[in-house]
């Protein structure tokens, strides 16, 4: 893949009205104005059906959409490929504005760059499994031989070998979204767009389909647009999710971000029934101020540092922010006696490291098996936070509901980190 | 005063449309003579065939068709049965002439009625055209159509085919029309999403999908063109229709009515065919 931070998609203030004949740019001025959805549509007639949404997607991105019923979901994600044609805004993919496109040229792009799987299946019920799944290539016009072949792969990594001659209607619900999703897949697209395909399912379908398809997604190396109204799918499949309401986009997050830091009351109550820790990566619990000095430093004001903050480590770092090593308070109080200062040598430890993007219960074995903070390091080892076993527990506590009457039924967190920190210990140090 | 209508503000539509048909024949005449040699060669070819099988053999043919059209051991005998009353009768081999023309209008008039179906459907001012056209079509006296039939290709059984065609493709073309766009619209999206042309999807999906309304008004053709196959005998339509117009003429009701019953069985027989492939087909999309 040529860059994987590359964005493949891009929507800027993309609007999308209904019922708008002669009075276009009036509603889109008093979109721009912030006229609300209901005043528009009382006053003007017109239904806003997507409101200035703007994102982008990056390639290899799971990117989700989620919304209430009639938020603009659907029309979002149909304005993309323009099966609606968007009345404002910009399209971009692969850095082609495909708003500007003629109809042959958007053909062109449905037919070499995206595929979409649709929530009501959308199969062509006269024909059978296998000639669904190969439709997309029959339009593009590849030979009899090798759309078989692609479809019949296609067939068979969803699942449904074995039912290639049957018609649609002699399968479940579940076994036609995969037929779907085979014509999807055997598509080859860069960009895979689904409009709420799981929710025609029944729950365990559901669940079993979430799976599968999180297992091809990485398989496939695809980039994928997901609209859902179901909470745990957005979570447990999107990179990030955008939040939409009344036609306008009110939140693009990160999964954590949203549970934990949502944009208003509007995203809490979506994301309330969500247990913030399953979401939790490193990054969200972390501090990003972390205790540092460098080769050199006095032990003294070390010392005066972690008795202010109550951290009884300290990262040695270099000029570049570099994580060197990690001291305890025993060894730097024993410098700060003899009047020394701190240098790369006895009592230097190599501190236990994680990426921002470690999830949370791989974090658990790492705090509990140092005695100092885990250090939070990006590639180059360059040190961007640190976790103690408070902050780890301080985070899920958050996630438990306390009697806010009684202040004692929250444990003394910073009491006990003191305790342990101070247990000596046989640590187990890793690199 | 009122007694009488004011001559002075008549308008005299007769003398026009008699002078028009009469351009239309003195500029038009090769057209026509062409589009009347193309049916009496399709009719003539299509008439020896059916005469020139033996009888055995075509009821086992009916007999095959309403087995696998209906699945039904009755339906089988009964269809059967009607053809061997019509032998009984002594009316087979008009019965075959008269099939011949029917099956000749219906072609004529599927070739002709899908095509205007299809564009009644894909464009709404065609259709708003289209549509009260077929409806004075179908409220006018079905022997109105003869006099332009008689007028353009004289006598026999070429304006008798051709009055059957005007007569009979009003069905076809509002159920085309109708199966199209009713066609869901989410098989259309789909094709569409994959990059279908407008033309495959017409192919891929709204003529497949569209086909059963689309066999329903082949059904109702036929049914209307049996029925004016009868009146069509009046300008020289051999077959069962006149024996219907000789019996009314020399007051036989005997006659007319065995004739009658004949039209009837034939009319059942094509229907529960058509009618059960039809059904077969939805069946399988459904
Ligand atoms: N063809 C149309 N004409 C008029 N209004 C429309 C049309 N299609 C959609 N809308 C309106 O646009 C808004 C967004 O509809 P949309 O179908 O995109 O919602 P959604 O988020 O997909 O909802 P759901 O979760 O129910 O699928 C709604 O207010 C709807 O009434
Ligand atoms: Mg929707």
């Amino acid at each position: 893949m040529a860059d994987e931070n590359a964005v493949l998609l891009e929507c800027r203030k993309v609007s999308k009205l209904f019922n708008d004949e002669g009075n276009t740019q009036q509603v889109l001025k008093a979109i721009r104005d912030g006229v609300g959805k209901d005043e528009i549509q009382e006053k003007l007639g017109t239904v806003v059906g997507v409101r200035e949404a703007s994102f982008k997607v990056h390639r290899g991105e799971f990117f989700v959409i989620m919304g209430l019923s009639g938020s603009g979901k659907s029309t979002l994600i149909r304005t993309l490929i323009r099966l609606i044609e968007p009345t404002d805004g910009e399209i971009i993919i692969d850095g082609e504005d495909i708003t500007k496109l003629s109809e042959d040229g958007m053909r062109k792009v449905r037919r070499n760059k995206v595929a979409m799987v649709f929530q009501h299946y959308g199969l062509l019920p006269h024909k059978t499994v296998l000639e669904n799944a190969e439709y997309g290539l029959k339009t593009r016009g590849i030979s009899w031989k090798e759309r078989r072949e692609k479809a019949q792969g296609a067939i068979d990594r969803v699942g449904l070998s074995g039912w290639e001659s049957y018609r649609p209607s002699a399968l479940s619900g579940g076994m036609q979204q995969r037929v779907g999703l085979a014509r999807a897949l055997s598509h080859d697209p860069d960009i895979l767009l689904m409009d709420e395909p799981f929710s025609g399912l029944d729950p365990i379908v559901r669940r079993q389909m979430q799976q599968e398809f999180g297992r091809l997604q990485n398989e496939e190396d695809l980039t994928t647009i997901l609209v859902t109204h179901d909470l745990d799918e957005a979570l447990m499949l999107g990179d990030r999710i955008a939040i939409m309401r009344d036609g306008e986009i009110i939140q693009i997050a990160t999964p954590d971000q949203l549970v934990t830091n949502p944009a208003d009351d509007y995203v809490a109550s979506f994301v309330e029934g969500a247990s913030p820790a399953r979401f939790m990566v490193a990054r969200s619990v972390m501090s990003d101020d972390p205790l540092t000095a460098r080769d050199g430093d006095s032990a003294e004001s070390a010392v005066e540092m972690m008795r202010e903050r109550k951290i009884w480590s300290t990262f040695i770092v270099d000029g570049g922010n570099k994580v060197q090593g990690v001291m305890s308070w025993e060894t730097i109080q024993r410098l700060a006696q003899s009047g020394g200062t701190l240098h790369l040598g006895t009592g230097v430890r190599k501190p236990v490291t994680c990426d921002s993007e470690t999830p949370i219960d791989e974090l658990f074995p790492l705090v509990l098996n140092t005695r100092h903070p885990v250090a939070v390091v990006d590639d180059r080892g360059t040190l961007q936070g640190m976790i103690t076993k408070n902050m780890l527990l301080e985070a899920l506590a958050h996630d438990i509901d306390y009697d806010e009457e009684d202040p004692e039924s929250k444990p003394d967190l910073v009491a006990s980190e003191v305790e342990t920190s101070n247990q000596p210990s046989n640590e187990v140090t890793s690199v | 005063m009122f007694n009488e209508f004011p001559e002075t503000i008549e308008i005299d539509l007769r003398t026009r449309v008699n002078d028009a048909i009469s351009w239309l024949l003195d500029n038009f005449g090769g057209l026509f003579d062409f589009i009347a040699a193309v049916i009496r060669t399709v009719l003539l070819n299509l008439e020896d065939a059916i005469t020139w099988l033996p009888w055995p053999l075509v009821l086992g043919l009916i007999a095959l068709l309403a087995w696998t059209a209906t699945r039904s051991p009755l339906n089988t005998v009964v269809l059967t049965g009607l053809m061997v009353m019509i032998g009984m009768f002594g009316y087979y081999d008009l019965a075959m002439i008269t099939l011949a023309i029917i099956i000749a209008a219906v072609l004529i008039s599927f070739i002709i009625g899908l095509p205007i179906g299809i564009l009644a459907a894909q464009s709404d001012k065609a259709d708003a055209v289209i549509r009260p056209l077929l409806d004075g079509a179908q409220t006018m006296p079905a022997f109105v159509y003869l006099i332009p039939a008689l007028m353009f290709f004289g006598l026999g059984r070429v304006p008798a085919v051709i009055a059957t065609v005007t007569y009979a493709v009003p069905p076809l073309i509002r159920l085309t029309n109708l199966g199209i766009r009713t066609v869901t619209q989410s098989a259309i999206e789909a094709a569409t999403a994959y990059g279908a042309t407008p033309r495959q999807i017409l192919r891929d999906v709204q003529l497949p999908l569209a086909l059963p309304t689309i066999m329903a008004g082949v059904n109702q053709t036929t049914m209307m063109a049996l029925a004016m196959v009868v009146i069509a005998s009046m300008i020289g339509a051999e077959g069962l229709g006149q024996e219907v117009l000789l019996a009314i003429n020399r007051i036989d009701p005997g006659r007319g009515f065995e004739a009658g019953l004949c039209i009837v069985a034939l009319a059942v027989i094509i229907d529960r065919i058509t009618q059960g492939f039809a059904d077969q087909y939805k069946e399988s999309i459904s």
